[in-house]
């Protein structure tokens, strides 16, 4: 890997939320990340055509889960509030959109 | 920091548009298990694919998962087989293509590509032996691709090999009948074959390659089709610098797997194919980004100026995004796997006359043709004939994978399934070219100045 790029911020994953505005999104997911001591970074938000689409980009640098249980327990809470939600390493973006 | 925007249309992209890493694939080198008894050849063929290709899979579902992209195929290439079975005693190969086959259901890649031959200049036994038991290997096979090199630019065109061609794809359609010919489409005659091309049939791991290697091979054509769609009224100046940008975002994802994959396998990173791939999937078609460039169907008059344009944009954006491009990198047109070209040929807008005529812009032009079964071998190697003369004049790779499926006529249907889609069966010139192909011999290579 390119280290500029790639491991010199390795540990840091995306998480967007996708689906109809409704309470507790942010808390319900900032939760799971408090829970496994992962640092949120940023979120942003925005409404596309009545649905949310929320952006947090967080750090697991101390996090207690690797990055698959964590796409487990948010699958879960995805499933209980009726959105959809993914995590990604940031990579997968900064990789597209930074030369 | 990453914007919303930006994040958000990566999202997109792989969510509504399609975009995916069509394949990972392993190169691999076999030079090494050449020995006199075959059955050792066997065994040290299955040895290495399994020791080397053991975690390909769960790799590529890891990074899959972690990276948020599909990774759909995980594949195997390796070194032409006629290259290392030729000092066993076997008059048949059928056998080492069954051993491929196992050993790729082992790893759990869906294909492996290498049931090899590179003629272009002539046979040597080894090759005659290899390309006479092709349809029984592809009959007994399940995800054994073949391949052969019948020209390249330097050589010229050996036109016994064209003509051995027809008369063996005719006998692998034959031998796969139950199937629609199905053996044909792991079937590919090649010129100026390229030694690192990730996609199937095709791949081989050639001998100018390392020991292992990983190359990738990206799609994307629903997220280049969206932007095209976004773009109704600009001229085709700005069309060409939109599809560049867009292709120089899908190509660095297919850069970032295939230097993560390298590195988990612990092998070096060969290339990127820049290539667009269609699948059968609605909105993952290269023939709907030329329908929204303005064609009313593809096929129609101004076809090959908009692939030209598609084409030559996907390379210079992809060229940008990776540092080592390599592969086929051009645009494929496989009529059976693409939903949109496959109308078209039924509408009767494309003929086969066009995708030969599109092969001058793009990599592959005549891909999973269905012709009726009753076609001739020697009119087949005459179709071959046409395109391989396109890439031999023109310096480029081009390919053929026609099935003449038995028993069936022009306005048939035929069904290969999966990613190898439908197709109609599309008719062929009925004059004659036997006398012509019956020649056989070698055309010389041609001079390569005085270029119109």
């Amino acid at each position: 890997m390119d280290k500029g790029q790639g491991q010199g911020k390795g540990n840091r994953v995306i998480i967007t939320v996708l689906g109809p505005d409704k309470v507790g999104i942010i808390a319900g997911v900032a939760q799971i990340l408090t829970e496994n001591n992962i640092n949120i970074l940023d979120i942003s938000q925005t409404i596309l055509q009545e649905f949310l689409a929320m952006v947090m980009i967080a750090d697991m640098e101390k996090s207690k889960l690797d990055l698959n249980d964590l796409k487990k327990q948010l699958l879960v809470k995805s499933k209980e509030i009726g959105v959809r939600i993914d995590a990604q390493h940031e990579d997968a973006f900064r990789y597209m959109h930074r030369i | 920091m990453l914007t919303l925007a930006e994040i958000m249309e990566t999202i997109k992209m792989v969510q509504e548009e399609n975009l995916d890493i069509r394949t990972v694939t392993m190169g691999i080198n076999l030079q090494d298990c050449a020995d006199h008894d075959p059955i050792a050849t066997q065994q040290k063929i299955y040895r290495k694919i399994t020791s080397r290709a053991k975690n390909l899979v769960t790799v590529g579902n890891d990074l899959a998962r972690e990276y948020g992209i599909p990774i759909v195929n995980k594949r195997i290439a390796v070194t032409p087989v006629s290259l290392i079975t030729g000092c066993t005693p076997e008059a048949d190969y059928t056998d080492f293509a069954l051993c491929l086959d196992r050993a790729a259901a082992a790893v759990g890649v869906n294909f492996i590509g290498g049931f090899s031959a590179l003629v272009h200049k002539g046979f040597t036994t080894s090759d005659e032996k290899l390309i006479y038991s092709i349809p029984t290997a592809l009959e007994q096979t399940e995800r054994v691709c073949a391949s052969v090199n019948v020209a390249t630019t330097k050589a010229g065109i050996n036109m016994d090999a064209v003509y051995l061609m027809g008369k063996i794809i005719k006998q692998t359609a034959q031998a796969t009948a139950a199937q629609n010919g199905l053996g044909c489409a792991k079937l590919v005659v090649f010129c100026n074959i390229p030694e690192d091309n990730p996609f199937m049939a095709g791949a081989i791991h050639g001998v100018g390659e390392p020991e292992c290697t990983i190359n990738v091979g990206i799609s994307g054509p629903g997220v280049i089709k969206s932007v095209v769609e976004k773009n109704k009224r600009c001229d085709l100046g700005v069309l060409s610098e939109i599809v560049k940008k867009t292709a120089f975002k899908i190509t660095r994802m297919g850069e970032l797997i295939g230097r993560l994959a390298a590195d988990r396998l612990g092998v070096p990173f060969g290339i990127v194919d820049i290539s667009l791939a269609p699948t059968p999937a609605v909105g993952d078609s290269v023939a709907e980004i030329l329908e929204a460039m303005g064609l009313e169907r593809f096929g129609t008059h101004g076809t090959t100026a908009a692939l030209a344009l598609l084409t030559d944009a996907l390379k210079k954006g992809g060229a940008m995004a990776s540092s080592y491009v390599g592969g086929l990198s051009g645009t494929f047109i496989p009529v059976s796997e693409d939903a949109c070209l496959a109308k078209a040929a039924v509408e009767g807008a494309l003929s086969l006359d066009k995708l030969e005529a599109l092969t001058g812009v793009c990599s592959v032009g005549l891909d999973m043709i269905a012709v009726p079964g009753d076609t001739s071998p020697e009119t087949i190697a005459a179709i071959i004939a046409d395109e391989i003369s396109i890439g031999v004049i023109n310096r480029k790779s081009t390919a053929v994978r026609i099935i003449p499926v038995p028993g069936k006529k022009v306005g048939d249907y035929v069904e290969f399934g999966g990613l190898l889609g439908r197709a109609p069966v599309m008719s062929v010139h009925h004059l004659s070219s036997h006398e012509f192909i019956r020649r056989g011999g070698r055309i010389p290579a041609p001079l390569c100045s005085l270029g119109n």
